[in-house]
């Protein structure tokens, strides 16, 4: 059984302008010590599907399951989901002065978090553990800096803090929402570091969420591709930088510079995404696809396994034949591989090796 | 460090191309700005050293890219460039004339060559204006067209951004981020100018959108021949529309080269560090490559580190580089476009994650935890269950 099993999540929303159908049957399932990479672009889903599963939402329509440890969090009562959030499952957010409260110590935020849900801890004991957190995540001077406000640190701190405080509980799971978007590369590059090696030490499952290929290639070991609610494609992540089936998949990729490297032109997909109020007939896609034709503006694809392999799904009309799918990638953008291979040489080059 | 007259002075990038062919050329630029003194009875006064010594050329036609992380001084250095900032010291020279000490009404006339694009399509539109009238700011300012003529104007630009003319009298909130970059970008190419500077352009918008964004900029460049700046701290994107590119760290340039070369030979151990810490979209290379992994975060641009600035992060420091500023200069062999600013520059090959610095600890900042690669292990207790407590 895996750690978590999310099955036909559906999230929608009354606004004065109509239904937002936010998640249209999202299921995923991670395993403890593994990477989920949820990828997508503003509006797709991606954040909205995991703060509903533990709670954040409100106002919300929700339907489907989502079962932690084979128990509910959909349907489980507040106090339960209290104890989940925080002791069972840790999260870090985007903006890390917004997630940390700006009126008490980092220190007393990160021992209030164990207090919370361990009474028996005393104050002073509390302090400690924050003390030796802070030290596990690289702060500098951690019994000093215990005592600073989050406006002291700076934004890679307050983020390993954010770390610091969503691992004070060990928990089995960590839900990571674009966890670095804020921070410069170098500062990135050092809290992706932490996440990896707290992972590996403590076998902490993480679904990390982001809109950055580049994150996800370093990081996720199971990729699902999110746009207008549902999932394009899931496979692992190998399979969608060098063999993705879904168009929107490689439409994300032959947008990036440094995909398809020293290119005199990026591809980027056409128009934008849609509103998910009034959401396109068939496939969601449809509009923005260059391989349209007549039944994906009437049906919508179901996720189906590429080539057999019960590990990669998409969710598309084109052939799930690899290779009849490859002869199609030919005649529309001229190349048959997802990535060509003078374009990873020249994205290996792009590592820095000096 | 807080004299203003004390500014070192950095060496002037080398002047090869003819002048006609330089459109903007800045020399040891110095911004200072002054910060509420810590104490009330003190009478020093602090200054954040925002750009310090700041030389560069920018050819006609072609893209400079301006790279570094969050407050190196990339934005203050192109605020100063338009002149949106009285400079501290230096001499900025655009398209022949000495602009440095131009009155607002001097300026005037120049700005219709040098325009902005900003990075927030959000922020820099007015959302009570509609886009023609934002559009055709440019135009009554310089006192080009009215009327008929203008609208007119401003319709044949929205076109060539890829914007619908008929849209000419919506608000900027009835379009989507992409579209109102391009009204920006519209905004910025109204009046046909010289030199464009691009801060952060893109950085806001989604990487299908990025990708329309940063075509349209290529081509808008092909037909008008325009000159940019392009400043971003997403390394990838300024390694696709750079012709150079010119690594900033704390207010100084610590690297400049021609894009290929700065990718294939970073000769700074701080470009060296951050190209290695871009992510790549590629398992493979992600897999395979060793990352370096900086210590510590950017200082505090008020009291900046002593000599090379980037010595207490830097895994080559030595004692020189705590003592002596080193010199923007070519080096192991590098052609006259190639200028680092280091005592110990990268070699082709070699692997700096291995390097130790080899100065004290009390001049550098110091690994701890994890990053330190010492033993993992949760603090103690933390593991352990919250029933287990009683019997400690």
């Amino acid at each position: 059984m895996a750690l978590l099993e999310v099955n036909d999540l559906r999230v929608s929303f009354r606004t004065p302008d109509g239904i937002v159908q936010a998640v249209r049957g999202l299921s995923f399932d991670v395993d403890t010590g593994k990477t989920l990479g949820i990828v997508g672009e503003s509006g797709s889903g991606k954040s909205v599907s995991t703060q509903t599963i533990m709670g954040l939402v409100r106002g919300a329509r929700v339907s489907g399951t989502a079962l932690f440890e084979g128990q509910d969090l959909l349907t489980m009562g507040s106090r339960d989901l209290q104890r989940v959030r925080g002791a069972e499952v840790g999260m870090i957010f985007q903006d890390p002065l917004s997630s940390l409260h700006p009126y008490y110590k980092v220190g007393w935020q990160i021992g209030e978090m164990i207090r919370q849900h361990d009474k028996s801890v005393s104050k002073s004991e509390a302090r400690k553990r924050a003390v030796d957190l802070l030290r596990l995540v690289g702060i500098p001077q951690p019994d000093r800096r215990v005592d600073d406000y989050p406006h002291q640190f700076s934004g890679g701190m307050r983020q390993r803090a954010m770390i610091a405080m969503a691992m004070a509980l060990n928990p089995k799971l960590l839900i990571a929402d674009e966890p670095t978007t804020a921070l410069d590369v170098t500062v990135q590059a050092q809290v992706l570091q932490v996440m990896k090696t707290l992972q590996e030490e403590f076998g902490t499952a993480i679904i990390m969420i982001t809109h950055d290929l580049g994150v996800i290639a370093d990081i996720a070991d199971e990729v699902i591709v999110m746009y207008a609610g549902a999932v394009m494609e899931r496979a692992g992540r190998r399979a969608i930088f060098y063999e993705n089936h879904h168009p929107y998949t490689e439409g994300l990729l032959q947008s990036l510079p440094g995909y398809g490297d020293d290119r005199e032109r990026l591809l980027p997909i056409p128009g934008s995404p849609p509103s998910l109020i009034n959401l396109p007939s068939g496939c969601p896609f449809h509009p923005r696809c260059p391989y349209v034709m007549d039944r994906c503006k009437t049906d919508v694809p179901e996720l189906a396994p590429v080539g057999g392999d019960v590990t990669h799904l998409s969710a598309c009309w084109l052939p799930h034949d690899m290779d009849a799918r490859n002869a199609r990638r030919k005649d529309v953008i001229g190349h048959a591989e997802p990535a060509p291979a003078e374009a990873l040489a020249g994205a290996e080059a792009a590592g820095g090796e000096a | 460090m807080s004299n203003q007259s004390e500014a070192p002075v950095a060496s002037l990038a080398t002047d090869h191309a003819a002048d006609g062919d330089v459109l903007l050329k800045v020399e040891n630029l110095v911004k200072y700005f002054p910060v509420a003194s810590t104490s009330l009875f003190s009478r020093r006064r602090d200054f954040v050293h925002a750009v310090e010594g700041v030389s560069l050329e920018v050819r006609r036609g072609q893209t400079l890219g301006l790279v570094g992380e969050t407050g190196c001084g990339k934005s203050t250095l192109a605020r100063c460039i338009m002149r949106l900032y009285d400079i501290t010291s230096g001499k900025i020279t655009f398209d022949g004339h000495d602009i440095t000490k131009l009155s607002r009404g001097r300026m005037r006339p120049l700005r219709r060559d040098m325009q902005m694009i900003f990075q927030d399509p959000y922020g820099s539109l007015n959302p009570r204006r509609r886009v023609g009238s934002i559009i055709g700011d440019p135009f009554a300012i310089q006192g080009i067209a009215d009327g008929a003529d203008r609208k007119k104007k401003v319709q044949e630009v929205m076109e060539l951004v890829g914007l619908n003319p008929e849209h000419y009298n919506r608000f900027p909130a009835e379009f989507s981020g992409g579209q109102r970059q391009r009204i920006g970008v519209a905004r910025a190419l109204a009046v046909r100018p010289k030199l464009i500077i691009c801060d952060e352009p893109v950085s806001a918008l989604d990487v299908s959108i990025q990708a329309q964004i940063i075509n349209l900029l290529a081509d808008l460049q092909q037909e008008f021949g325009l000159t940019y700046i392009f400043i971003a701290h997403d390394l990838s994107v300024v390694r696709h529309v750079s012709d150079r590119v010119a690594v900033m760290y704390l207010g100084q340039i610590s690297e400049s080269a021609p894009t290929r070369e700065l990718w294939h030979h970073p000769r700074h151990p701080y470009t060296d560090a951050l190209l290695s810490a871009v992510p790549v979209p590629n398992p493979e290379a992600a897999d395979q490559r060793e990352r370096i992994i900086l210590v510590g975060d950017v200082p505090s641009p008020v009291a900046p580190p002593s000599g090379c600035r980037f010595h207490p992060r830097c895994p080559k420091a030595a004692p020189t580089c705590v003592d002596t500023e080193p010199e923007l200069i070519a080096r192991l062999g590098d052609g006259p476009e190639h200028l680092t600013k280091c005592h110990f520059p990268v070699e082709d090959g070699e692997d700096i994650s291995l390097a130790k610095p080899t100065i004290g600890a009390e001049n550098r900042v110091v690994e701890t935890g994890i990053l330190a690669g010492g033993d993992v292990v949760l603090p103690e207790a933390l593991t352990a269950e919250a029933d287990t407590k009683e019997e400690a």
